[in-house]
C-alpha cells in the first residue's frame, strides 16, 4: 500500500480533481477572455502530464496489485459515506474513497493524460462558447480519470455517470449537423448500459459480507475475493446462473462503452458528430474504460464466468474485428471509416481479453493503449483536413501527397500502424494478441478467422490512403496550407510514442506484466 | 578483432537506416539531394559484407542475441538476434552489391525527378529492411523485415503515385502480399505455441525433439511457406509482381527482381530443414506450377518489363521448386545466379527505356545493338545466362537444379515426373521468349526510326553496373567447371544442411538423406545437361526462326492458336478471375455489412427509439386525460371551494375584524354550550 | 340607587361596542381613529373601575394613565399618516387607498 502525495494530498486526488479546480477558474474568467482560457485548460492537462510523471518516476512495476491490497500503489482510502440504516434490511452502508493504481490502471491514466493534453490543444480551434466547452472539457478528464483509478464500485460508478454529461453536452452544442441525434443516441446507449451495472452493483454489494468486517461492501478488492459471499448469498456458489447473469449484465454495460457489436452504432454516429478533439478523447480514452471495466470489475470478481464466457467473447470480438473492417471499407467519409476502423481495433482488444492467456491479455491492454495514441493520431489527421476543406468526403479528394507533404508523412505513419506495421506500436500488441488467441485451444480457430481482420485492415487503409493522397490535386484544393505548428504540436508526440513502443515495448509492457500474470492467474485458478 | 567482427552485421544492417533516415529528413538540405550519401553508404556496406564473408569462411557460423522484452518475470522472451551463416553471408553480399549497383544506376536515371531525395531513402529503408530478413535469426523479426521490405515495395511502386495504375499496382502488391503474411502470421503462430520460442535454432532443436506433431508440423510448414507465396509471387498469389513493374526500373531491377522477391526463397531455405515431406511437396509443385504458368503468359508479352516481370515470377518458381525436391544449394544457388543477371537485365530495360525516352513496348524498337552496344552484349550475357547456355552461371545453376528435378522424380516415381517434365519445359520456353525479347529490341531493323534516330548509349552511371553484373553472370565466379557447379567452391560454401526429418514419408514423396540424393543425382547429371541443352538450342532457334528469319508469319500462327494465345496474353485471366469472384466478394461483403449497420441494427435502435417515443405519447394521453383527470378533478374542487372562501378575503381590516368579532362571539356560545 | 360595578362595566360596554362599530363600519381613517379612541377609553373605564371595586387598586389607575399616553402617542402617529394618505390620495377613505394590494 504505497503511498504518493503531493503537499499533503494523494496523487491520484490530484489527478482526478486537478481538473475540477482547472474547470472552476474557467468558470470565474469572464466569458470574453477566449485566450486565457485555453491555456489554463491546456495549462492544467500539461501540469497532469508532469504529475503522471511524477508518477511514473515513483512507479514500481514489480508490485502486481490487482487483487491485493499491498500490490496496489499510489492508495487513498477514506470513508466517504457512512451511514448506519436501523432497518435489518439494509445495514451499516460504508462507502470508501478508495483510489489506487496498479499494472492494469496505471497505462490509462497515463493515456487519459497524455491525450487529454493532445485533446486540449486540438480544441484551440473551437470558435464557440469557448467558456462552456472548456469546463465541460475539464469534467469530462475528471470523469474519466476516476473511473480509471476508483477501487470502489460505487465511486466507479459515481465516476462513470459523471462521464456521461459533460460528453453529451460537448458533443451536443459543440458538435456537427446532427449533433442532438448523436448526443442523446450516446446518451441513451450508455445510460442504458448503466442500468444493467447498477443492478448488478447493487446486488454484489447486498450479497457480500466483508470477512473482515462483516458489513456490506463495495470495494473491489474485497468483492475479488470469493470468501466475501457467504454459501447461502446469491453469488455464494461459483459457476452458478446468478454469476453467469451478473457477469453478462456488466459485460453488455461495459460492452456498449467498448464498443461491441451490436452495441455500437453510437460509436460512428458520436464521432462524425462530434468536434475533432472529443473525437480524440472518444477514441483515445473513453473506449478504453468499457475493456478496462471487464478487466478491473468483471474478470477478477466473477472468474468463474469468464472463463464460461471465453467463446462467445472471443466470437464478438471476431465479428467486431471483420464486420468493423468490412464496414469502414464501404464508408465514403473519412471520420466515419476512422469510426468503423476503431470498433475493428477494439476487437482485437476483446479477442486478447477473451483468450485468458498472459501473452493475450498483455497485447490487450497494450492494444488498448496503442489505439488510443493511433486512433487520436488519425481522428487529429481528420481533422486538420476538415478544418481546410469542409468536407470529410473521400472522394473529394486526392494528390494531398504533393500539397502537404508533412500532413502525408505524419497521416501515413499513423495509418500503417494502425495496420499493424512492425516497428510501430500496433505491431507488437496484435501479433500478442493472436498468439495469445491462437494459445487458446478453445477459441483458436476463432483467432485465424479473426486474423484475417489484418488484411481487410490493410484493404481499407491503403484504398484511403490511394483516394485521399494519391493521384492529382483536383484544383479546387490549390490553397490548402499543409500541416501547422499547432497540430503538430498534438500529433508529434504521440507520432514519437508510437515509434518509441514499436521499437521498444519493455518502456510499457513493463507496466503492467507483473499485474496481467497476476490476473491471469487469479482467474485461471 | 573477433570481437568487432561480431558487431559487423548490425553495423551493416543500420547503415541503410541511417542513410535512410538522414536523406528523409535532410535529403532536400543536402547537396545533389544525398544521392551520394545513400550510395557511398551502400558501397561501404558491401565492403563490409565482403569483409563478413571472409571471415565467415575462416570462422563458420555464429550468431549474437539480445533481449528484446520479456512478458512478466518467468515468461516468455523475445530477442532480436542474428545469424551469420552460409545463407546469410552469401546474400548479404547479393543485397549490398545489387542495392549499391542500383544506387549508382539510379543516380542518373531518376535525374530531375521531383522527389529524387525521397527515391534514395526508400531505397536505403528497402536495403535496411531486407538485410534484416537476411541476418536475423528468428521467425518473428523475420516477419518484421519481412512487413518493413512490404512498405519499402509499395512507397516505391507507388512512387509515381500522381498516375493510376502506380497506386493500383502499390497497392495490389501490398495487399496480395497481406494474404500470404496471414498465412505466415499463422505459421509462427503454430510454431510458437508448440516450441514457445521464435529462434530459428530453438525451433529446429525442438522439432528434432519431436515437440511438434506430425500433422502441425506439415501444415506450419505450408502456412510458413505462404509467406513466400506471396513475397516471391508464387501461384496463385502472383499477380502482384508484374503489376509492381509501374514503379521506376532500377526499383523493378533490384526489389522485383533480385532480392525482396527472393525472400520468400529465402525463408523457405532458411525453414528447408523442418519442412516434412508433404509440406515440401507442396512447395515443389507450388514452384513447378508457377514456373510453368509464367513461362506460358512471357511467351507473348509485348511490353519489356512484362516479360522480365513473368521471367521472374518463372525463375522464382524454379527456385522453390529445387528447394521442394530437396536441391536446397542448388535452389540458393539460383537465386544467386539469377539475382545478377536478372539485375542486369532489368538495368539494361532501363536503359533501353532511358535511352528510348520512355518507350517499353518491344514490338516499337529494333535495331538498338548499333545504337546502344554496351547495353546489348551486357544483356545478351545475360539472356544466355537464364537461357542456361555453358560458360555462363545460368548454366551451372539451373542445369543442377533440372538434374535434381530428375533425380527427384527417379527417387519418387509415379505422379512427381510431372516436376520434370515441367522443368524441362520451362527451360525451353525461357530460351525462347527470352530470345524474342532480345532479337526484338536489338536486333533487325528499326520499326520505330524517329525514336531510334534519338536513341543513344546511357552514361557510364549506368552501363557501369551493367557491365559488372553481366561479368558476375560468366561461370569462373562460382565454379572452375564450366559444366557442372559440383565441386566449385560456391557450391562448396552453400553446402546443404540436412533435413530433421530424413526418412519420413508423405503421400506422395519421402524425405532421403543428402547422400543418396548426390547419388540419385550423380546418375540425372549428363543426362540432364544434355537435354537442357537441346531444349535451349531448340528455343533459341525457333525464335530465331520466327523473328530474325522471319520463316513463320507469327501473325498466322496466332490466328491459328487463338484461343491459347489469348489466354496466354490475358495472363490466364487471373486477374479477371479474382477481381470477380475475390475483390467483388470482398466489397460486396462491405456494401452489407455498411447496409446492415445503416438499416438493420441503427434500424432496431431507431425503431426502439420511435417505440419508446410513441410508448411515451400514449403515456402522455393518458396522463392528460386519465392521471391528469383525476387531478384536475381535485384540483377542480378545491377551485371551487378556494373561488368561495375567496370572497371573505377581501384584504379590508375592518372586514377581518367584523369576522373577528363575529367569531369570537360565536365560540362564546359554542362553549357556552358545550 | 347605588352605582356599582356593573354600571361602570355597562357603560365601558357601549362604549366599547360604539368604537367597535365605527371601526368597522367607517370608510374614513378619521373616523376609525375615533372608534379606536373609543374602545381605548372603554378599557380606560373598566380599569379605573375595576381599581375602585375589583382588587387592582393604585395599578389600575396608572394603566389607564399609561393607556392614555399610548393613546395620545397613536393618534399622533396615526393621525400623520391619515394627512399623508390625504395628501397623496386626495382623499382619507381607507377602501380607495389599496395601490399596494395589486
Amino acid at each position: 500500500m504505497a503511498e504518493l502525495k503531493i503537499l499533503g494530498i494523494g496523487v491520484l486526488s490530484w489527478m482526478v480533481f486537478l481538473p475540477v479546480l482547472g474547470m472552476i477558474i474557467v468558470l470565474a474568467l469572464p466569458k470574453s477572455q477566449t485566450k486565457a482560457i485555453k491555456y489554463i485548460a491546456a495549462g492544467f492537462m500539461v501540469l497532469l502530464m508532469f504529475i503522471s510523471v511524477y508518477m511514473l518516476a515513483n512507479y514500481d512495476s514489480s508490485k502486481a496489485g490487482v487483487n491485493s491490497l499491498e500490490g496496489l500503489q499510489f492508495v487513498e482510502k477514506v470513508t466517504w459515506i457512512d451511514v448506519d440504516f436501523p432497518a435489518a434490511m439494509i445495514g451499516k452502508i460504508h462507502i470508501e474513497y478508495f483510489l489506487g493504481a496498479d499494472g492494469l490502471s496505471f497505462p490509462m491514466v497515463l493515456l487519459t493524460a497524455l491525450i487529454g493534453f493532445v485533446g486540449a490543444v486540438a480544441s484551440f480551434s473551437i470558435k464557440k462558447n469557448e467558456k462552456g466547452y472548456y469546463a465541460m472539457y475539464l469534467f469530462l478528464i475528471t470523469g474519466m480519470m476516476g473511473t480509471f483509478v476508483a477501487l470502489d464500485f460505487f465511486l466507479f460508478f459515481v465516476f462513470w455517470e459523471i462521464m456521461l454529461f459533460p460528453m453529451y453536452f460537448l458533443i451536443g452544442i459543440w458538435g456537427g449537423e446532427r449533433r442532438l441525434y448523436a448526443a442523446i443516441k450516446f446518451f441513451l446507449y450508455t445510460l442504458f448500459g448503466s442500468v444493467f451495472m447498477l443492478i448488478v452493483m447493487i446486488a454484489l454489494f447486498f450479497s457480500s459480507k466483508d470477512p473482515q468486517t462483516g458489513l456490506h461492501t463495495f470495494n473491489l478488492i474485497t468483492l475479488m475475493n470469493p470468501q466475501t459471499f457467504p454459501p447461502e448469498s446469491f453469488f455464494g456458489v461459483l459457476g452458478n446462473t446468478w454469476r453467469l447473469l451478473a457477469f453478462a449484465g456488466l459485460f453488455i454495460g461495459f460492452a456498449i462503452k467498448v464498443p461491441v457489436f451490436p452495441f455500437h452504432t453510437w460509436l460512428p454516429d458520436a464521432h462524425v458528430e462530434a468536434p475533432t478533439a472529443i473525437s480524440v478523447i472518444l477514441a483515445g480514452v473513453l473506449l478504453k474504460l468499457g475493456t478496462y471495466g471487464l478487466i478491473r470489475i468483471s474478470f477478477p470478481i466473477f472468474p468463474d464466468a469468464a472463463r464460461y464466457f471465453m467463446y462467445p467473447m472471443a466470437i464478438l470480438a471476431a465479428i467486431n474485428i471483420i464486420y468493423g473492417a468490412l464496414c469502414a471499407m464501404a464508408q465514403k467519409d473519412f471520420k466515419k471509416l476512422i469510426a468503423y476502423s476503431s470498433i475493428s481495433h477494439m476487437g482485437y482488444v476483446l479477442l486478447g481479453m477473451a483468450s485468458l492467456t498472459t501473452i493475450g491479455m498483455n497485447g490487450a491492454i497494450f492494444q488498448m493503449f496503442n489505439h488510443g495514441t493511433i486512433t487520436a493520431v488519425m481522428f487529429l489527421m481528420v481533422g486538420v483536413i476538415y478544418d481546410r476543406a469542409h468536407t470529410r468526403g473521400l472522394y473529394d479528394f486526392g494528390g494531398l501527397a504533393n500539397k502537404m507533404p508533412k500532413y502525408f508523412a505524419v497521416t501515413m505513419i499513423a495509418f500503417f500502424a494502425s495496420i499493424g506495421l512492425p516497428g510501430l506500436s500496433a505491431f507488437i500488441s496484435e501479433s500478442f494478441i493472436f498468439l495469445g488467441g491462437f494459445n487458446n485451444e478453445i477459441i483458436r480457430i476463432v483467432t485465424i478467422v479473426s486474423a484475417t481482420g489484418i488484411i481487410l485492415n490493410a484493404a481499407y487503409i491503403l484504398w484511403t490512403v490511394q483516394r485521399v493522397f494519391l493521384g492529382e490535386l483536383p484544383t479546387k484544393w490549390d490553397g490548402l496550407n499543409d500541416i501547422s505548428v499547432r497540430e503538430l504540436i498534438s500529433s508529434v508526440p504521440l507520432i514519437v510514442i508510437i515509434i518509441a513502443l514499436g521499437i521498444y515495448p519493455s518502456l510499457f509492457i513493463n507496466l503492467m506484466s507483473n499485474s496481467v500474470t497476476q490476473l491471469i492467474s487469479f482467474i485461471m485458478k | 578483432m573477433e570481437f568487432a567482427l561480431k558487431f559487423l552485421p548490425l553495423a551493416i544492417l543500420i547503415i541503410p537506416l541511417v542513410s535512410f533516415l538522414i536523406i528523409i529528413f535532410f535529403g532536400k538540405r543536402l547537396p545533389r539531394q544525398g544521392d551520394w550519401l545513400g550510395t557511398g553508404f551502400l558501397f561501404l556496406n558491401l565492403f563490409l559484407s565482403l569483409y563478413v564473408f571472409i571471415a565467415f569462411m575462416s570462422l563458420g557460423n555464429y550468431s549474437i542475441t539480445y533481449d528484446w522484452f520479456s512478458l512478466g518475470a518467468n515468461e516468455t522472451k523475445f530477442t532480436v538476434g542474428f545469424v551469420v551463416d552460409q545463407l546469410s553471408a552469401v546474400m548479404l553480399i547479393v543485397v549490398n552489391l545489387i542495392s549499391a549497383l542500383v544506387h549508382l544506376f539510379s543516380v542518373k536515371y531518376m535525374e530531375g525527378d521531383s522527389k529524387y531525395s525521397k527515391y534514395f531513402a526508400y531505397l536505403g529503408l528497402f536495403t535496411f529492411s531486407m538485410l534484416g530478413i537476411v541476418i536475423t535469426n528468428n521467425l518473428l523479426l523475420m516477419y518484421v523485415f519481412w512487413e518493413l521490405v512490404g512498405l519499402s515495395s509499395y512507397l516505391l511502386i507507388g512512387f509515381w503515385y500522381e498516375k493510376k495504375p502506380p497506386q493500383e499496382a502499390a497497392k495490389k502488391a501490398f495487399i496480395v502480399n497481406r494474404i500470404g503474411d496471414f498465412g505466415f502470421l499463422i505459421g509462427i503462430m503454430i510454431v510458437f505455441y508448440f516450441i514457445g520460442n521464435f529462434a530459428f535454432s530453438e525451433i529446429f532443436s525442438g522439432i528434432s525433439s519431436g515437440k511438434i506433431p506430425s500433422g502441425w508440423l506439415t501444415a506450419a510448414g505450408i502456412l510458413l511457406f505462404c509467406g513466400a507465396i506471396g513475397k516471391s509471387a508464387q501461384f496463385p498469389l502472383h499477380t502482384w509482381l508484374p503489376d509492381a513493374m509501374e514503379g521506376p526500373t532500377p526499383v523493378s531491377a533490384l526489389i522485383h527482381a533480385a532480392t525482396m522477391v527472393a525472400a520468400g526463397v529465402y525463408l523457405t531455405a532458411r525453414i528447408f530443414i523442418m519442412l516434412s515431406a508433404d509440406a515440401l511437396t507442396f512447395v515443389a509443385f507450388i514452384g513447378a506450377i508457377t514456373a510453368f504458368i509464367a513461362a506460358t503468359i512471357a511467351l507473348t508479352q509485348n511490353d519489356i518489363k512484362k516479360i522480365l516481370a513473368y521471367s521472374t515470377v518463372s525463375q522464382l518458381g524454379y527456385m522453390i521448386m529445387a528447394i521442394g525436391v530437396g536441391a536446397y544449394s542448388y535452389g540458393v544457388f539460383h537465386l544467386v545466379t539469377h539475382a545478377f543477371f536478372k539485375a542486369c537485365m532489368f538495368l539494361g530495360a532501363g536503359s533501353v527505356i532511358y535511352g528510348m525516352h520512355h518507350i517499353q513496348n518491344i514490338s516499337e524498337m529494333g535495331g538498338l545493338r548499333k545504337k546502344m552496344p554496351i547495353t546489348f552484349v551486357t544483356f545478351l550475357i545475360s539472356t544466355l545466362a537464364i537461357s542456361g547456355i555453358p560458360f555462363t552461371s545460368g548454366f551451372l545453376s539451373k542445369d543442377s537444379i533440372l538434374a535434381s528435378t530428375m533425380a527427384f522424380g527417379s527417387i519418387n516415381g509415379g505422379i512427381t515426373i510431372i516436376i520434370p517434365i515441367i522443368a524441362f519445359l520451362v527451360a525451353g520456353m525461357t530460351a525462347f521468349y527470352m530470345f524474342r525479347l532480345v532479337i526484338k529490341t536489338f536486333l533487325g531493323e528499326p520499326r520505330n526510326k524517329e525514336k531510334y534516330d534519338h536513341c543513344h548509349e546511357s552514361p557510364l552511371q549506368m552501363t557501369l553496373p551493367l557491365m559488372i553484373l553481366s561479368g558476375l553472370s560468366i561461370f569462373f565466379f562460382y565454379s572452375f567447371n564450366p559444366f557442372g557447379a559440383e565441386g566449385g567452391w560456391f557450391i562448396n560454401v552453400l553446402k546443404s544442411p540436412e533435413s530433421l526429418l530424413v526418412g519420413t514419408k508423405g503421400a506422395i514423396y519421402h524425405i532421403v538423406s543428402r547422400e543418396e540424393f548426390h547419388e540419385a543425382l550423380h546418375h540425372a547429371h549428363y543426362p540432364a545437361m544434355i537435354l537442357s541443352l537441346v531444349l535451349a538450342g531448340l528455343g533459341i532457334l525457333i525464335s530465331f526462326v520466327f523473328y530474325f528469319w522471319n520463316k513463320v508469319d507469327t501473325e498466322k500462327l496466332k490466328k491459328a492458336l487463338n484461343p491459347l494465345y489469348k489466354f496466354s496474353l490475358n495472363k490466364w485471366y487471373f486477374d479477371e478471375l479474382y477481381h470477380y469472384t475475390a475483390v467483388s466478394f470482398v466489397m460486396g461483403l462491405s456494401a452489407l455489412a455498411s447496409l446492415f449497420d445503416k438499416y438493420v441494427i441503427d434500424g432496431i435502435v431507431n425503431g426502439a427509439a420511435y417505440l419508446t417515443v410513441k410508448l411515451s405519447d400514449f403515456g402522455g394521453l393518458f396522463d392528460k386525460y386519465v392521471v391528469d383527470g383525476l387531478v384536475n378533478f381535485t384540483g377542480g374542487t378545491v377551485w371551487v371551494f378556494g373561488m368561495i372562501l375567496r370572497k371573505f378575503q377581501t384584504g379590508r381590516v375592518q372586514t377581518y375584524i367584523g369576522f373577528l368579532v363575529f367569531s369570537i362571539v360565536l365560540l362564546y356560545f359554542i362553549f357556552r354550550w358545550i | 340607587m347605588e352605582i356599582t360595578l356593573y354600571h361602570y362595566l355597562t357603560v365601558g360596554a357601549i362604549l366599547f361596542s360604539l368604537g367597535l362599530y365605527a371601526m368597522i363600519s367607517r370608510k374614513n381613517a378619521i373616523m376609525i381613529l375615533m372608534g379606536i379612541e373609543l374602545i381605548l377609553n372603554a378599557c380606560n373605564l373598566n380599569f379605573i373601575a375595576f381599581s375602585k371595586y375589583g382588587g387592582l387598586g393604585v395599578d389600575g389607575q396608572l394603566i389607564s394613565i399609561f393607556v392614555i399616553l399610548l393613546a395620545v402617542a397613536e393618534a399622533a402617529i396615526a393621525l400623520a399618516i391619515v394627512l399623508n394618505i390625504y395628501n397623496n390620495f386626495n382623499t382619507a377613505n381607507i377602501d380607495e387607498v389599496d395601490s399596494m394590494k395589486d
